[in-house]
């Protein structure tokens, strides 16, 4: 049984407003994401682009999100945040209980590095590395030694089931394996939210599902997944779909027949 | 990162880029060739001018008095026409300085130049006579292979006798033996008595081409035909004791010369100290001229791998966004970018002290100039690639590290 399964009646919006309610409160361990009030503007030579316009959002642990909405929405820019690429102009964004909205660059690339593991459309893996060094990585950046590094990483390489391809380099394989390559990159440091944005935007219809099986496999082994997809057949794997429209929130639902679905 | 994934990295790119980092190294390398080679063959002349040339050219603990310094870098004319205004030296003068020299200290007049020196043998050839007294042997430390040298009643008698070096005996004597025959030195005839042991060269000077008379054969007046005498070297049984030989020459001779307080000297008392300040001075411009060359090319080179470091960054935009976004600090991709640049010039730097070495090598095969290594250069050159690697990294690396990780991410 999930963790879940009592939460299923509760409504989102409810769950939402109950979390996200006190602003500069730290929230409950349980919610690994809590934003309040997020809000992302790019200034345009004099015009200002509202990308996020205070963005509430409460995530648990173990939760499998999907996020929808047009194009132009901001759902990459919201991606960018709490992955901690990018910071806010205004609001805040507890990950795991901790308030990062407010850290340095260095500070946030440690919090890149161990809770948060990214995927790519365009799957951004270092074309001249083998596929090994390059899930490597964030290891390398963690400060772990060389013989620990390749032995995790090639267990997260096992994961994605590319063991047999771990010398190959990026051009050598291809787009699913790419990504796959990508997963495996992005889980290696045990990170604590696992975030794609649109991770089968680059790839045909067999593929993705190829891809979103990984996914799915992972979110059922309890890894925390928020994902952007445009496509609802994509969405619909996961058990929350989180909408936006023109930066703000416009639904937020779980689903009730998700459970029944996955055969629990 | 750890410092040697940085260093992996660097070499892993250059290998990629083999002829493009070629190029970027070129001015490294040629600066680094240039110092190594410069500070080799001026660090071979000197020590072979403390070791060898002061000892054999000047003598241990000795001070010569003459007329104008022998050593004398950089004359102006003023200077040139004061020291031919200066009066004459004389047997008289010698004479006096002689008797104020301290127990102990031993004298030789020495006049010498170079002359003609023909056998029936063969051609004439310039020897470097030296028309001296019979002390001179023991003050120049100089070995009688065979025969003997003069004694002191031949100088007194004017006997027209010589002492020749080994390269004389070969080209004008051959395969005889020298030993009781005539050698003419300026058309004049003396006998051969004693050969000098070889002494080899000196900044491929031979010392073998010594003609050794006494001084009171009529050589002394095709060398100074005034009469008068051209200089008396002296040496003292200890430093000290010279020193004050040196001091008594110069009151006796300010006082026969009636030089007031205040008034230079206007004789020389020369030792081997301004020997070896002259070519302290000689070393310092070789120093300023040699390593004028190879700071340009570093300067060049540092140009050069900064361009090349901007060019990769500008390149490699994206890869700092991966790395970025893996959670590489600013400080990361600062010293990934600095060990790269300091890697290849640090690589540029030890291909250079390779070339200079051969270049030095090539210099002391085919000139008179010896070379020899100094380790410190070596060092000197490895540090100063690093140096002028990171100094050309700073920039680039410090652009790198600020860029921003979506910015970066976005670039194609
Ligand atoms: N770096 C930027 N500079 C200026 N405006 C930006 C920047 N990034 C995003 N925007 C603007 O912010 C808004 C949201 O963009 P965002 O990329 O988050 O949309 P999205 O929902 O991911 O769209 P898509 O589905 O097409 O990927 C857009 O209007 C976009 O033009
Ligand atoms: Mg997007």
């Amino acid at each position: 049984m999930s963790p879940h399964t009592d939460d299923v009646a509760l409504s989102t919006t409810a769950e939402r407003a109950a979390v996200v309610q006190a602003a500069g409160a730290q929230p409950d361990k349980d919610w690994v994401i809590v934003t309040r009030g997020l809000k992302r503007e790019y200034d345009m030579g004099g015009e200002i682009v509202r990308a996020l316009r205070g963005v509430d959002l409460a995530i648990r642990r173990n939760e499998y999100v999907a996020i929808m909405g047009p194009s132009g929405s901001g759902k990459s820019t919201f991606m960018n945040l709490i992955g901690c690429l990018d910071t806010p102009n205004a609001g805040e964004y507890w990950l795991s209980g901790e308030l990062v909205s407010q850290k340095n660059d260095d500070e946030l690339a440690r919090v890149r590095n161990k809770e948060i593991g990214f995927v790519f459309q365009t799957f951004n893996l270092l074309p001249r590395a083998s596929a090994l060094h390059n899930v490597e990585l964030p290891l390398v950046y963690a400060g772990i030694g060389s013989a620990e590094r390749k032995e995790r990483a090639m267990e997260a390489l096992t994961k994605v089931q590319l063991d047999n391809r771990a010398t190959h380099r990026p051009n050598e394989l291809s787009g699913g394996q790419r990504q796959r390559v990508a997963i495996a990159r992005a889980l290696v440091n045990r990170p604590s939210i696992l975030l794609a944005d649109e991770p089968t935007g680059n790839l045909d219809s067999t593929t993705s599902e190829e891809i979103m099986k990984v996914f799915e496999n992972l979110a059922e082994t309890g890894q925390t997944v928020i994902m952007v997809t445009h496509e609802p057949d994509i969405a619909a794997h996961a058990r929350r779909v989180v909408v936006l429209r023109d930066g703000l929130i416009a639904s937020d639902e779980r689903k009730e027949n998700f459970t029944s679905k996955l055969g629990l | 990162m750890p410092f040697l994934e940085s260093v992996r990295l660097a070499l892993n790119t250059i290998r990629v880029q083999k002829l493009k980092s070629f190029f970027t190294l070129l001015g490294v390398m040629i600066g680094v060739m240039f110092l190594i080679a410069v500070v080799s063959i001026v660090q071979g002349m000197s020590n072979y001018v403390e070791n060898d040339f002061a000892a054999k050219i000047i003598g241990v603990n000795t001070f010569t008095f003459r007329r104008r310094p022998n050593f004398n870098p950089n004359t102006t004319d003023d200077q040139w026409r004061e020291f031919q205004r200066r009066p004459r030296i004389y047997a008289a003068d010698v004479e006096l300085v002689r008797s104020v020299q301290p127990v102990g200290n031993t004298s030789a007049i020495v006049n010498q130049s170079f002359i003609y020196a023909s056998t029936i043998y063969a051609r004439p050839r310039q020897a470097q006579v030296i028309a001296t007294e019979a002390s001179y042997f023991d003050i120049k430390k100089l070995n009688i292979t065979s025969g003997r040298a003069f004694t002191a009643q031949e100088v007194s008698a004017g006997a027209k006798v010589i002492v020749i070096g080994t390269d004389i005996v070969e080209r004008q004597f051959g395969e005889l033996d020298p030993l009781g025959r005539q050698l003419r030195i300026g058309g004049m005839p003396y006998t051969v008595i004693g050969i000098l042991e070889k002494q080899g060269s000196v900044f491929g000077f031979s010392l073998d081409r010594q003609a050794i008379v006494p001084w009171t054969t009529p050589v002394s007046r095709l060398i100074q035909p005034r009469g008068d005498l051209q200089s008396m070297i002296v040496q003292g049984p200890t430093r000290e004791v010279m020193q004050d030989g040196i001091e008594s020459a110069r009151e006796v001779m300010r006082g026969v010369r009636h030089l007031p307080p205040g008034k230079v000297d206007n004789f020389a008392l020369e030792t081997e100290d301004s020997a070896l300040a002259f070519f302290d001075g000689l070393k310092k411009q070789m120093i300023v001229f040699g390593t004028a060359l190879p700071a340009i090319g570093l300067v060049v080179g540092a140009m050069v791998i900064m361009n090349i470091m901007l060019v990769a960054v500008a390149e490699r935009t994206r890869e700092i966004g991966i790395r970025k976004a893996l959670g590489a600090k600013r400080s990361d991709i600062l010293s990934q970018f600095l060990i790269e640049a300091s890697t290849l010039s640090v690589i540029g730097a030890a291909i250079g002290i390779a070339l200079g070495l051969a270049a030095a090598k090539v210099v002391s095969m085919l000139t008179p100039l010896p070379a020899a290594v100094a380790p410190w250069s070596i060092g000197m050159a490895l540090v100063l690639g690093a140096g002028v690697g990171i100094v050309a990294g700073v920039y680039p690396a410090s652009r790198a590290a600020r860029l921003d990780p979506i910015a970066a991410l976005r670039q194609e």
